[in-house]
């Protein structure tokens, strides 16, 4: 799995959003959404990105795609810096690198046909005969299960499920190399949600896709993900090869996390990590490690200095200082 | 977006739509056939101060004009002024309001800020003002009531882009990476229409309003050509004398303005069911 090229590098990625106050409307503080966020994402590979409501998992997604500009820090696409791209030459590098949105009600025009909805990434990025277009989308359309006759009909006309097949067929008709799923099963019912995994991990497959997949379900996360990322408050705890997280999880924060999830087995001893107050505010991060203040292990120097990144396992990384550096 | 013929369906079944609606065409038949069913020319001269009679039905002035013949042809003035100038208005404003609301940052605060001082100035006042630059008669009117109006269409327009700014599916088409102006045009434009559509309503009853004031302080249409404004105007000094001529423009320019606003209520009601009080 290692031996896998670098395709995606996020390095030391920062999103701060301004606060504005008072009747000159100055800045009076940031909303610290992505603080010092590092992970790779290789070819053909998919990475999830865990972590409860407003912790920076959709920011993080959006910044890379640089729908968000980043406050610091660098994404590499291949190799090639986005942010040193002009927004001309980035406009053009999303043919490479698309975003499936959570909610398929609100994120297709209304007024488009699922076919003009299709079309429009092509026209935009290929210069293509009404032969060539009309091939691509029944290519795609079929790719994700459309009929050809549901081509002429408007989204409102389709269910949820369906509609999301809509969004997947959108984004990837341009045939990226890096999709976005931002939370992209949340919005849908539990049956629905098998399918349109099963759909992504079959077009993974036939179109040697990377993914960087959003959720807060964990079981999902780890159906689906080859690696894993755990996020709390802007800051990426934990990641590294999914079982390996999953099974032997390093950082009080993922132990609580992954305590949560029901046990399949009602009457297996569940022993649940229950974490104390609520999740500090962003725009007010505490001292040192962000989770000192919950932390059930909570040391001096936590509330002092930031965790360094330690890397107890190769490709497991942590921060955490209860982690003697490797 | 709602087809033109669904909207005007709405609107026919509303009572007030359908005021409106046979307002509006009665104005326009009025305007567009003003040749055909005035009796006399609007400059043919006869007897003086003729009160209403079956020869003159609204009466003559006082260069004994009849006044039913240069109502219906003011009309077609107060029509003209009233479409051009809330075109020019409308064409600037939403242009203006698009990249404004669009693009924010610097190029939004520099709009927006000459938009306020032109709204600081009464319109009227704006009016005057901009007729006395540019001069007399019906073009340079027509302009000065143009821009009088580019910053109530800059705002409407602005406020529709930025709430349609943050529609998911618009940054769906951001990320998927469609060029600025099919964005501004395919995704953003239809959720302009309905708010546009009503302020254009409005803003003609506003045009032909601040027409016939401008031509009655003499800033606008000059005589012979028969306006409203320019009518009253004319009949003041002797509106003891000879009511007539001025009831009659005056009652015209009322109801005009009485239709075009009750059709803007009724659009509004019909394309926007939320703004509904």
């Amino acid at each position: 799995m290692s031996e896998k090229k670098i395709l995606v590098d996020v390095q030391e990625l920062r999103t701060y959003f301004p606060i504005q106050g008072g009747v000159v409307r100055k800045t009076i503080g940031h909303v610290h959404a992505v603080e010092d966020v590092s992970f790779q994402i290789r070819e053909q590979e998919t990475f999830g990105l865990v972590g409860e409501s407003g912790c920076g998992k959709s920011t993080t997604g959006r910044t890379l795609l640089r729908l968000i500009q980043p406050t610091a820090g660098r994404v590499l696409f291949d190799g090639v810096d986005l942010s040193a791209l002009s927004k001309e030459e980035m406009r053009k590098k999303r043919r490479d690198m698309q975003l499936v949105f959570q909610d398929p009600y609100a994120s297709l025009n209304p007024r488009m046909t699922v076919r003009r909805l299709l079309e429009e990434p092509l026209v935009t990025h290929f210069t293509l005969t009404q032969g060539e277009l009309e091939e691509k989308v029944s290519w795609i359309a079929q790719a994700v299960g459309l009929a050809p006759e549901q081509l002429e009909r408007y989204p409102h006309q389709f269910s949820g499920g369906q509609r999301q097949r809509i969004s997947i067929a959108r984004a990837l008709v341009t045939k990226p190399r890096f999709v976005v799923a931002d939370e992209p099963v949340s919005a849908l019912d539990v049956s629905i949600q098998a399918q349109i995994l099963n759909l992504l991990m079959g077009l993974q497959q036939e179109l040697k896709l990377s993914y960087l997949f959003i959720s807060h379900d964990l079981n999902v996360v780890r159906h689906i993900s080859d690696r894993v990322g755990v996020m709390y408050l802007g800051r990426l705890v934990e990641s590294g090869p999914t079982e390996e997280v999953y099974l032997r999880p390093v950082h009080p924060y993922t132990q609580a996390l992954l305590s949560a999830i029901p046990k399949r087995d009602p009457s297996q001893e569940k022993q649940r990590i229950h974490l104390e107050g609520d999740v500090p505010s962003p725009a007010d991060p505490p001292k040192g490690c962000a989770f000192h203040d919950r932390c059930p292990r909570c040391m001096d120097i936590c509330r002092q200095q930031v965790p360094p990144e330690t890397e107890p396992e190769p490709g497991h990384r942590v921060r955490c200082h209860l982690v003697q550096g490797a | 977006m709602r087809s033109l013929v669904s909207t005007l369906r709405d609107l026919w079944k509303d009572p007030m739509g359908r005021i409106g609606i046979i307002g509006i065409f009665l104005l326009i038949f009025m305007a567009v056939f003003a040749g055909q069913l005035a009796p006399y020319p609007y400059d043919g001269i006869g007897m003086k101060f003729q009160p209403p009679s079956a020869e003159h039905l609204f009466g003559t002035d006082k260069f004994g004009r009849d006044v039913f013949s240069r109502v219906l042809y003011g009309a077609g003035v107060s029509l003209e002024v009233g479409i051009i100038a809330v075109g020019i208005g409308a064409g600037f404003g939403y242009l203006l309001g698009l990249v404004a609301g669009y693009f924010e940052g610097w190029t939004d605060r520099v709009i927006m800020c000459l938009m306020d001082i032109l709204f600081a100035f009464p319109s009227i006042l704006l009016a005057i003002f901009i007729s006395a630059v540019l001069g007399k008669g019906i073009g340079p009117t027509m302009v000065a009531i143009g821009i009088v109006n580019i910053p109530v269409f800059c705002r409407t327009v602005r406020a529709a882009v930025i709430s349609a700014k943050g529609l998911e599916y618009v940054k769906n088409a951001q990320s998927v990476g469609v060029r600025t102006w099919p964005i501004l045009v395919r995704h953003i434009s239809p959720n302009v229409v309905a708010p546009f559509t009503v302020q254009a309503t409005l803003a003609l009853s506003g045009a032909i309003l601040t027409e016939a004031t401008l031509s009655f302080l003499g800033m606008g249409i000059q005589p012979p050509d028969p306006s409203w404004g320019s009518m009253l105007a004319e009949a003041r000094a002797n509106m003891a004398r000879s009511p007539w001529t001025a009831l009659f423009p005056l009652l015209f320019i009322v109801v005009t303005i009485l239709v075009f606003n009750i059709l803007g209520d009724a659009l509004r009601d019909v394309l926007d069911p939320k703004l509904k009080v």
